[in-house]
């Protein structure tokens, strides 16, 4: 018989400290579904799925409670059934997890206008690296007591912890949306953008590719009318708009799954000019977030987007011996080196998750 | 050092105070280092009076060279550092350490740039809150976070306390209004954190060192997101009969769909008392009265105001009025903005709290308080940021009486106790520095406060920078545990004890 949910996260704890008495890694997995970023994973299977289902959702406190190995589906149907949502719009890459979407911290098209996974992390159980369950944050929007452990986890890929249960907030679904297209060079869609989001609109996405532009407001009905009048273009049919957005927020539109060369995903200051590099340019997040397909070499990416302020992830088709992190270096690899080590001693969660000894 | 070592003894070497003004001196200029009991004395605690230390130097570096020169000083000598942004902190963050540093950020005030296209602003840590949106008005921008200091506190301070404000329930605390830190380690070290870009290679550690109150390095500058400046705003406000039901409203709105600019809650005590002082128009019947505000385009806000209205009379409101104009919501507001300075009116001294806990508890939380004011023997005004479940109850108190002092602060770690017990936290936004050491002890298990101290040495291996604060030591739970006890036979004396 299956353990129960409830009943897992304690073994979880005998597990990693079995682990770390004998030297051993535990490779955290929840869907599996983002396994193709980041370096190839070692140590013993550690499958969180068992531990699954929401623990506590009162739509008027804007808080869901959710087990880590809850499908992120069964999370967003539910909020969808009470009008409200995941504001940060993590992608729905198939078997995808709770814990997974915060752990790889993860936002999608609504980022710039509602922040981050990490913006609406509340708080975390999870186990560190000697086997303690730990409790941080809360369900409260203010909390500023002891340091913020639990956004620490948002995006730390379960290098620092196996995350066992989150907090989130929630918001409520705009009444509306409308989804306006129009022709734009690369750089005139940059600006355009950057132009738009300094002004009070309802704009909560935009992207940009092959010389079309889409632009999404959402809000009230009188609001999405006068905002039409400063934004321009050409309404899209309610339903081609919202499939385009998931095959945005999901990479199934066809650029993200075509081609053999590597996809970048590149993440530079939004009104960066158009990064000339050879291949071909999505763009999202008023321009913070940009996708090259290229096959010239990593290092040449690398160096002209840090000399732009930004860092850049190889996503899909990573050559051999290419990073798929951005490398760290200095004093800031000295300290993220120290940070692994207060959380997780031995060196038990998912060593090389983020690249090299990290 | 283990963590626990750490933990267990914070005794620093007595440090010559004259070796150390000379090696300081050397690296500052002569007006920015001071060391005589009198020109120190203005540093000696920050809003929180009641705890007070003289530190052995204060200094006023004027730009990031400077404090590097200071840290690295104060690293070889193991001299604890302390650093200030106005001083206007409410839990003792930036008390001085007796044989340490007091470092004034105040000096670097400089906005670095307003990039008007990006939406941002870099500015030095001891720019006032206030002075960036001023800055970035001309382009229609401001900065969001908005703390009732917000004429004095600076952004360096307010990164260090994750501050929020009146409006943060639609827009955000400070985290979520930062989008890079600039800092040193203790070692001198230039750290950077987050970017300008909307995510930065490895962890998160912005989101770690935002709300870390000065323990975890020194924040050399800032990158601000900046927001459009809402075209309107209208602020509606309504009174309860009870203030149960002014929190069934508070729930209502949301769940109506609506996140207003701002929601705020006043009980009947401190509406009189703020009334009286500012006299802002508020009804002084009503048990509880509730501010609204709904901020954005002029459509939004008709429809949301209308919206706001029928769900505050379906919860119950009498009397609901809507601001006309802009003067008349400045004067809505001004009343609450004057609870504290109103609270420092009626008595000799007052003493904020700071807990949250979930909002449908409000009213429960009420009650209790109430009961345990009859206890207590004192008197306390209930100013929450309703819309968040933060709650501000202000305690009176006259510290010139014999043991009124102690009860006021057992009456205030009753509450960030009781915050805890109903699933809330003992501080939302003012932090823990030295004021709620106890009640850290309430909220986290010794396990999860020894993994705070291990990201400390993370960043701070000697643990110089603002020792003593927001962890509490073994020794310092281990005392509140037999206090709490104590505390809790007072409470209720007819009840057997295990
Ligand atoms: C009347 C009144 C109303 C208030 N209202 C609010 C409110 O609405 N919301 C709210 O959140 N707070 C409020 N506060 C509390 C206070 O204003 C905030 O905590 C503010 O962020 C403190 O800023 P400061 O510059 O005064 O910092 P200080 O008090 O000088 O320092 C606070 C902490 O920050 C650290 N620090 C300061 N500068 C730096 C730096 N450059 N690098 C590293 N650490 C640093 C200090 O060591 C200390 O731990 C209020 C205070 C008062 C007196």
């Amino acid at each position: 018989m299956a353990p129960l949910p409830e009943t897992l996260p304690r073994r979880w704890c005998e597990q990693v400290r079995e682990a770390a008495a004998n030297g051993r890694a535990l490779r955290i997995v929840g869907g599996g579904s983002k396994s193709f970023l980041g370096d190839v994973l070692q140590g013993d299977l550690l499958d969180t799925r068992g531990h699954s289902g929401v623990v506590d959702y009162d739509p008027a406190e804007l808080v869901i409670s959710v087990r880590a190995g809850t499908p992120l589906h069964d999370v967003t149907d539910l909020l969808d059934a009470h009008g409200q949502m995941l504001a940060f719009e993590p992608p729905a890459f198939a078997g995808a997890t709770i814990g997974g979407m915060v752990a790889s911290g993860l936002s999608g098209p609504r980022r710039v206008q509602a922040g981050a996974v990490r913006d609406h992390l509340l708080g975390v159980s999870l186990i560190d690296g000697q086997g303690q369950l730990l409790r941080f944050g809360g369900r409260v929007m203010k909390n500023v007591a002891g340091f913020d452990v639990s956004r620490l986890m948002a995006g730390a890929w379960g290098t620092l912890g196996l995350i066992t249960e989150v907090s989130l907030r929630t918001l409520p679904r705009p009444p509306q949306e409308l989804t306006l297209r129009l022709e734009l060079d690369e750089a005139g869609a940059i600006d355009r953008f950057n132009r738009l989001a300094g002004q009070p609109l309802p704009l909560s996405a935009t992207a940009w590719h092959a010389g079309l532009a889409h632009l999404r407001l959402s809000g009230t009905e009188a609001s999405l009318r006068a905002a039409r009048a400063t934004t321009g273009g050409e309404p899209v049919g309610d339903v081609e708009a919202s499939a385009y957005w998931q095959a945005l927020r999901d990479q199934r539109l066809p650029f993200f799954t075509y081609g053999q060369h590597a996809l970048w995903r590149l993440s530079v200051p939004g009104t960066t000019a158009p990064v000339e590099l050879p291949g071909e340019m999505l763009m999202e997040w008023h321009g913070g977030l940009r996708w090259l397909r290229s096959e010239i070499p990593a290092t040449a990416v690398r160096t002209a987007v840090a000399d732009r302020g930004g860092h850049a992830q190889c996503w899909y088709n990573r050559a051999p011996g290419v990073a798929g992190f951005e490398p760290l270096q200095g004093p800031m690899a000295a300290l993220h080196r120290r940070l692994r080590r207060a959380f997780d001693p031995q060196g038990v969660f998912n060593p090389g998750r983020m690249g090299g000894e990290f | 050092m283990s963590p626990d070592s750490l933990r267990a003894s914070r005794e620093f070497a007595a440090v010559d105070r004259r070796l150390l003004a000379q090696r300081l001196r050397r690296a500052l200029p002569a007006d920015a280092v001071l060391v005589d009991d009198e020109s120190v004395r203005p540093y000696e605690c920050d809003g929180l009076a009641t705890y007070r230390r003289v530190p052995l130097a204060v200094v006023l570096p004027q730009d990031e060279a400077q404090v590097q020169a200071v840290l690295r000083i104060c690293a070889e000598l193991g001299v604890p550092v302390v650093a200030r942004g106005a001083g206007t902190g409410l839990s003792g963050g930036a008390m001085p350490h007796a044989q340490g540093v007091l470092m004034s950020l105040a000096r670097l005030n400089r906005i670095v740039r307003v990039d008007p296209l990006a939406r941002i602003a870099v500015v030095q840590p001891g720019v006032r809150n206030l002075s960036i949106s001023e800055a970035a008005k001309p382009h229609g921008l401001y900065y969001a976070p908005d703390p009732s200091s917000q004429i004095a506190c600076t952004i360096g301070g307010n990164v260090a306390e994750n501050a929020g404000g009146v409006h943060c329930l639609k827009y955000g605390l400070t985290l979520h209004n930062v989008m890079r830190v600039r800092a040193l380690s203790i070692d001198g070290e230039v750290l950077e954190f987050g970017s300008e870009a909307l995510d930065s290679a490895g962890l998160d550690l912005l989101a770690l060192v935002i709300g870390s109150e000065g323990m975890l390095a020194v924040v050399t500058e800032v990158t601000v997101r900046l927001l459009p400046l809402p075209q309107v705003a209208r602020c509606v406000l309504a009174s309860f009969a009870s203030v149960v039901r002014a929190g069934e409203a508070v729930a209502g709105v949301i769940s109506a769909g609506i996140i207003p600019a701002g929601m705020e809650m006043m009980d009947k005590a401190a509406t009189a008392a703020v009334e009286e002082f500012v006299h802002a128009g508020y009804p002084l019947d009503a048990e509880a009265i509730l501010l609204v505000e709904s901020d954005g385009t002029p459509e939004v806000v008709e429809d949301e105001i209308a919206l706001i209205r029928q769900v505050l009379q379906a919860h119950g409101a009498h009397d609901i009025r809507v601001s006309r104009d802009e003067a008349e919501r400045l004067r809505f507001w001004a009343g609450r903005k004057a609870a504290f300075p109103a609270a420092g009116r009626l008595a000799a001294d007052y003493y904020c709290m700071d807990g949250t806990i979930p909002r449908k508890r409000l009213g429960e939380m009420l009650e209790s308080i109430a009961a345990m004011a009859q206890r207590y023997g004192l008197r306390c005004l209930n100013v929450f940021h309703a819309g968040d479940g933060n709650l501000h109850p202000l305690i009176l108190f006259d510290a010139g009486q014999p043991g009124e002092q102690e009860r006021a602060e057992e009456f205030g770690e009753a509450i960030l106790r009781h915050s805890v017990e109903l699933g809330g936290t003992v501080s939302g936004e003012h932090g823990v520095g030295v004021e709620k050491l106890g009640a850290m002890c309430a909220q986290f298990t010794e396990a999860e406060l020894e993994s705070f101290f291990r990201v400390k040495l993370a960043f701070d291996g000697q643990g110089l920078l603002n020792p003593g604060k927001a962890i509490p030591t073994l020794n310092r739970c281990a005392e509140y545990g037999k206090q709490h006890v104590r505390g809790d036979v007072t409470t209720h004396p007819g009840l057997p004890r295990f």
